[in-house]
């Protein structure tokens, strides 16, 4: 009963919080038609295997005798070089792209959190010794440590991943980091490590969850970037190979016939951006809704 | 005075620091590479024998240590290998690209600077209205739009449909077949200009607009956003409103006390997005056919010659740090910001 009378209490102003985060983000029309944009896209990735018009297109079905064609009411965004409709393998695109990114950002967390926390709670020379690993990873600008880890790594979309995953995770390192300082000196940590809890179990149970928050606002954000680095790695030819509908490797392909085939290249390229200016539109209003010194009243 | 040469030392012994953290991080990658490199030098005939031959040839069968000893010691020469396509020294190689990727980078720089500044200045006075809107609307679309595709599509409107640019390279044939080009500093506008050859200037003009446009639309963005807001910031200071009660014209106010003010941010922001330049530069060079380091990263990465990759990588990198040297050197020159 108390436990609850507690809890309630403790929540209120969280609850107050987010609302009125709504309240800020029902006002903001550009967040929130990109907002709607996002999420149209997420649906687009989970169901386009089954409403494309040519789901055969989309993998390793080909179509010789209607190569090239401009766009039509049968092909809405005409066909590529080997017959396949453009715009099934857009829309399929989604599918890859989004995937991809989320793996990425997912894994860069994963690395990045773990050792962020360690720094910051720990402190001292492990400190150091992370942070400066850090500092190293970051003074590469990251599409050419993606570059030089995935050509090594061998082109495949995995390496791909892997590679922008390798060259993401310091700055949710540094951001968790910082976190982690100001919540060790907080009173349920020193209680925690009064009555004994081992610091793993203190990082992990009561660290980490606390300060995850803006790290995850954050990996939202920069979706956008991801999905540009892995549609950058694929067009220089490093990230998915053919025939992966992938819009990065599809502008490649298109460069030997955008002379004459506008619409082979056109189509992905606005998917690519339309995708990234969603993604950043909403990282950019996340932002100012969230951040209470950007915040209007 | 002194406080400031420290921290410069200071940045200085930590950019080294990170310089060799760099170095053994290209180490590291070369070296658990997946394929062997003994058997790609030694071509795809070789026999086991020769395969051996080359593991020595290469130092690829002495103890890990010993080959990062080896490693550092040739780069601190400038020797990085040889490349794998054309078994020339990737040294001289880096040295006859360089240049034209230094012009491309050097140029689409000011014209982010003559862009964005004003665009940010303009956007600041007109807070809020359709100006601002639209260079905030500006630069997120220019981070958002993939530059490969951009260079695309200035090449299809230009060269396809109106017909005013050249498709790519540095010169036109003809040009290159009737004239001497200059090579002074291997900037080829700069060059021609210094020469007085204005034939092959103007033709290396034309060739460098489209590449240098795909490549500013960035930096234009983030030069303008940068001004905007540190002017919004300075135009709250008193001595702004002083200015003003003195009964000077907004217009000075604006471009001279208060811009003279802004400049250290967009600085520091301008040296930064040289980098990003730099790396965009290799999704860009290629489709120009402009003979520069990124087009020629992206032909090695196709034929995945490693010590080439790992040359580009290298300079970039010492590019990216020397050019985050200079921006905080630039944040600590200005005498508001405490060391």
């Amino acid at each position: 009963m108390y436990r609850n009378f507690l809890s309630s209490k403790a929540l209120q102003p969280r609850i107050k919080e987010l609302k009125f985060s709504f309240y800020l983000l029902k006002r903001n029309q550009l967040t929130k038609i990109s907002l709607f944009i996002v999420l149209g896209l997420i649906i687009l990735a989970i169901i386009s295997p089954y409403v494309i018009p040519y789901p055969e297109h989309a993998q390793m079905g080909t179509n010789p005798q209607d190569k090239l064609l401009p766009p039509s009411s049968q092909y809405f965004f005409g066909t590529d070089e080997l017959g396949r409709d453009i715009f099934s393998r857009v829309l399929y695109g989604t599918r890859i792209s989004l995937n991809t990114a989320l793996l990425a950002v997912g894994l860069a967390l994963l690395i990045g959190i773990p050792l962020g926390a360690i720094a910051g709670s720990i402190g001292g020379y492990i400190d150091e010794i992370i942070m400066r690993i850090t500092d190293i990873f970051l003074s590469f600008p990251p599409l050419l440590l993606a570059i030089a880890i995935s050509s090594i790594l061998g082109p495949s979309l995995q390496n791909a991943m892997l590679a922008i995953a390798i060259s993401w995770w310091p700055w949710y390192t540094r951001l968790i980091r910082g976190q982690a300082i100001s919540l060790k000196e907080r009173q349920f940590v020193k209680a925690a490590e009064a009555i004994g809890t081992s610091p793993i179990k203190i990082i992990f149970s009561h660290i980490v969850p606390n300060c995850i928050s803006p790290v995850i606002v954050q990996a939202s954000m920069d979706m956008g970037g991801v999905i540009l680095t892995i549609a950058s790695l694929s067009f220089l030819g490093l990230g998915a190979q053919p025939p992966t509908p992938e819009w990065g490797l599809m502008i490649n392909t298109s460069r030997n016939y955008f002379l004459n085939a506008w619409w082979y290249s056109i189509f992905p390229g606005i998917a690519i951006f339309i995708t990234v200016l969603a993604f950043n539109l909403l990282g950019d209003g996340l932002r100012e809704i969230l951040d209470p010194k950007t915040r209007k009243n | 005075m002194v406080a400031l040469r420290s921290y410069i030392l200071k940045r200085l012994l930590l950019g080294i620091l990170v310089l060799f953290g760099v170095i053994t991080i290209t180490f590291v990658i070369t070296r658990i590479i997946p394929s062997d490199p003994a058997a790609k030098w030694a071509g795809p005939r070789a026999t086991p024998e020769q395969i051996e031959a080359a593991r020595i040839e290469l130092g690829l069968d002495e103890p890990l240590y010993v080959q990062y000893g080896k490693y550092i010691h040739d780069l601190v020469k400038g020797d990085f290998g040889h490349s794998l396509r054309s078994r020339q020294p990737v040294s001289a190689e880096l040295k006859a690209h360089i240049p034209a990727t230094i012009e491309l980078v050097l140029l689409s720089t000011v014209i982010a600077i003559l862009l964005g500044i004003p665009l940010g200045i303009y956007s600041a006075k007109r807070k809020d209205q359709w100006l601002d809107h639209f260079s905030r609307f500006f630069s997120i679309g220019a981070v958002s739009l993939p530059t490969f595709w951009v260079a695309l599509f200035l090449q299809m409107i230009f060269y396809n449909i109106l017909g005013i640019l050249p498709l790519g390279g540095r010169v036109s044939t003809e040009v290159a077949l009737l004239y001497t080009l200059p090579n002074i500093t291997g900037m080829l506008i700069f060059d021609s200009l210094i020469t007085g050859n204005f034939v092959v200037f103007w033709d290396a003009l034309l060739h460098i607009i489209l590449p240098c446009i795909t490549i500013a639309l960035y930096p234009i963005g983030l030069v303008a956003r940068m001004t905007r807001s540190a002017l919004l910031e300075i135009l709250n200071e008193e001595y702004i409103t002083a200015a003003r009660s003195y009964g000077l014209s907004e217009r000075i106010v604006l471009w001279i006390y208060a811009l003279k003010n802004s400049l250290g941010p967009t600085a520091t922001v301008v040296t930064l997005s040289i980098g990003y330049t730099l790396v965009n530069t290799f999704l860009v060079e290629s489709i120009f056919s402009w003979p520069g380091i990124g087009r020629y990263i992206a032909d090695s990465v196709v034929s995945l010659d490693y010590p080439a990759i790992m040359g580009v990588t290298i300079f970039s990198a010492c590019s990216y740090v020397l050019l985050n040297l200079i921006a905080d050197i630039i944040i600590a020159l200005d005498p508001r910001i405490r060391i």
